[in-house]
C-alpha cells in the first residue's frame, strides 16, 4: 500500500517542476541577476550602429541635403505611402495634432500644451524636411519619435501631412470630378 | 478460528472495488478543473502592476490606438511594452504631480526600469511569433479580450495549449480582415458598409453576396485568400521547435 501511495505521488510530482517552462535563457525585458541594473536588455554601447541601422542617405534619414532641410521627399509620393501615412499619422500623431491637424487632439484637450496647426502660415510654407525633422528630433513640448517610427514611415506621414494641407485649402475646383458633384450636390 | 468478516462483507468489498472508479475518475476531473482554473492559469485575474495604469482609460477614454505604445506587434516576435519614454511623452506635462505615477517619473530620473508585471507568458518550450497572428488575421480582442474595458490588465483566455490549438484547428472560425486587426469593438455578423475594399473583393471572389457577412462565410474566405495552410498549423513542430 505505501509502495503504491508513494507511485502515486512520484506520478504528480513531475507536474509541480517549472524548469522546462522558465528556463535559463532570457526572454525580451526579462529581468537577470547577472547585469548590475537587473535589465537583460543590454543598451547599445555609444559609438555603436546596430545592425541594419546604418544609413549613409542623408536625405532619407536626417531629412537633411547637403545640411539644409529637404524640400523634396527621398523617394516617389505614391498612393501606397500616403495610406501608410494616414494610418501610422492616426496612430502616433493625431492624438495631439488632431485628425485633422488643427493642434486639437484628445491629449491636448486634456491639458497638454497645443501645438501649431498643420494650416498656420508658417507651416504651409515649411519645407518637408521640416516636418521630418521635428518627427526625428522632437520640438518644443514634443518627444522625438526617432525610435518609435522608422524613417519610410515618417516620410509617409509627413507625405499625409502635405495631404491635410491641401485639404484644408483646397477649392471646389481642385476636387475629383465625382467628389465635386457630390460636393456640389451636399452644397446645393 | 472464528470467521472475521461476516459474508455481508462481500457486498461491502463489490461496491467498494465498484466506487473505486468513480473515486478515481472524480479525482481525476477535480484536478483538471483546478488545473484549468484561474488559481492555476491566472485566466481573468487582474494583476497588480507597480503603477496601476489603466488600459480602459487610455484607449476607451482617450482613444490611442493599441500601436502608440505597443510599437513591435506588427512586426516584432515579442509584442514588447512600451519603455517609460513613451510614458513620459505626455506624463511629462499631463498629471505631473500625481502620486500614482511617481514610480514612471522616477524610471526616467533614475534609467531604472519600471517593473511591471508580466500578463502574457507562454511555456518557453512553445514558439510565438506576434507578428505573424497580426499579419495573418488575428485580432488584439481575439486573444487580449476587451482590453479597452480593463482598468487593470488580466489574461482573457488560459493560455493553454487546447486554447492554442481550437484556433490553429480551425482558424475560419476567429480570422478576420487585416484592416480590422486593431478593431477593439470587431465581432460578426458584420454589416458589408463596414468592410474594407480589399475584403469585399476577396468575398466577391468566393462568391458571398449575404449581407451582414456571416463569420462562417469570412472565414473560409479570408483562410484561404491570406493562404493560411491549416494542415500546417497543427504540426506539432510548428509551435514546438
Amino acid at each position: 500500500m505505501r509502495a503504491f501511495l508513494l507511485f502515486l505521488l512520484l506520478c504528480v510530482a513531475p507536474a509541480c517542476r517549472q524548469d522546462m517552462h522558465d528556463q535559463p535563457k532570457v526572454e525580451p525585458f526579462e529581468a537577470s541577476d547577472f547585469f548590475a541594473d537587473g535589465r537583460s536588455a543590454r543598451p547599445q554601447v555609444e559609438g555603436t550602429i546596430a545592425r541594419g541601422e546604418l544609413s549613409l542617405d542623408e536625405h532619407l534619414a536626417a531629412g537633411r541635403v547637403d545640411g539644409e532641410l529637404a524640400t523634396t521627399f527621398p523617394f516617389e509620393v505614391t498612393a501606397e505611402v500616403m495610406e501608410r501615412g494616414r494610418g501610422r499619422y492616426a496612430i502616433f500623431c493625431a492624438p495631439c495634432h488632431g485628425s485633422v491637424g488643427h493642434g486639437d487632439g484628445m491629449i491636448v484637450q486634456r491639458g497638454l500644451r497645443a501645438p501649431t496647426s498643420f494650416h498656420s502660415e508658417r507651416l504651409r510654407e515649411s519645407p518637408p524636411g521640416y516636418f521630418f525633422d521635428v518627427i526625428t528630433n522632437g520640438f518644443g513640448a514634443m518627444f522625438d519619435y526617432a525610435d518609435r517610427i522608422t524613417p519610410r514611415d515618417r516620410w509617409a506621414i509627413v507625405s499625409f501631412v502635405r495631404a491635410l494641407q491641401l485639404s484644408q485649402n483646397a477649392e471646389l475646383a481642385d476636387a475629383a470630378p465625382e467628389a465635386r458633384r457630390v460636393l456640389e450636390e451636399e452644397g446645393s | 478460528m472464528a470467521q472475521i468478516f461476516h459474508p455481508s462483507a462481500n457486498l461491502v468489498a463489490k461496491a467498494t472495488i465498484f466506487g473505486a472508479a468513480f473515486i478515481a475518475a472524480g479525482a481525476l476531473w477535480i484536478g483538471d478543473r483546478v488545473h484549468r482554473s484561474p488559481y492555476i492559469t491566472q485566466a481573468q485575474v487582474a494583476r497588480e502592476q507597480p503603477v496601476p495604469f489603466s488600459h480602459k482609460h487610455h484607449v476607451k477614454g482617450i482613444g490611442l490606438d493599441c500601436r502608440y505604445c505597443h510599437g513591435s506587434v506588427e512586426e516584432g516576435a515579442f509584442a514588447g511594452i512600451p519603455p517609460t519614454k513613451t510614458c513620459m511623452t505626455c506624463h511629462s506635462q499631463l498629471f505631473t504631480d500625481a502620486p500614482m505615477l511617481e514610480p514612471v517619473r522616477e524610471s526616467w530620473r533614475t534609467n531604472k526600469s519600471v517593473e511591471w508585471v508580466r500578463v502574457h507568458d507562454l511555456p518557453d518550450f512553445a514558439y510565438f511569433n506576434h507578428s505573424i497572428h497580426v499579419a495573418q488575421g488575428v485580432g488584439c480582442s481575439t486573444c487580449h479580450g476587451a482590453v479597452d474595458e480593463m482598468p487593470l490588465v488580466w489574461r482573457e483566455h488560459s493560455l493553454n495549449m487546447d486554447w492554442c490549438l481550437a484556433c490553429h484547428r480551425e482558424p475560419e472560425r476567429f480570422i478576420r480582415p487585416r484592416e480590422s486587426i486593431f478593431d477593439m469593438d470587431w465581432e460578426t455578423p458584420i454589416a458589408w458598409s463596414a468592410l474594407d475594399g480589399d475584403t469585399r473583393s476577396i468575398l466577391q471572389a468566393a462568391g458571398v453576396e449575404s449581407d451582414p457577412v456571416l463569420q462562417a462565410d469570412l472565414g473560409p474566405a479570408l483562410v484561404e485568400a491570406y493562404g493560411i495552410v491549416t494542415a500546417q498549423l497543427e504540426n506539432c513542430s510548428m509551435c514546438h521547435r
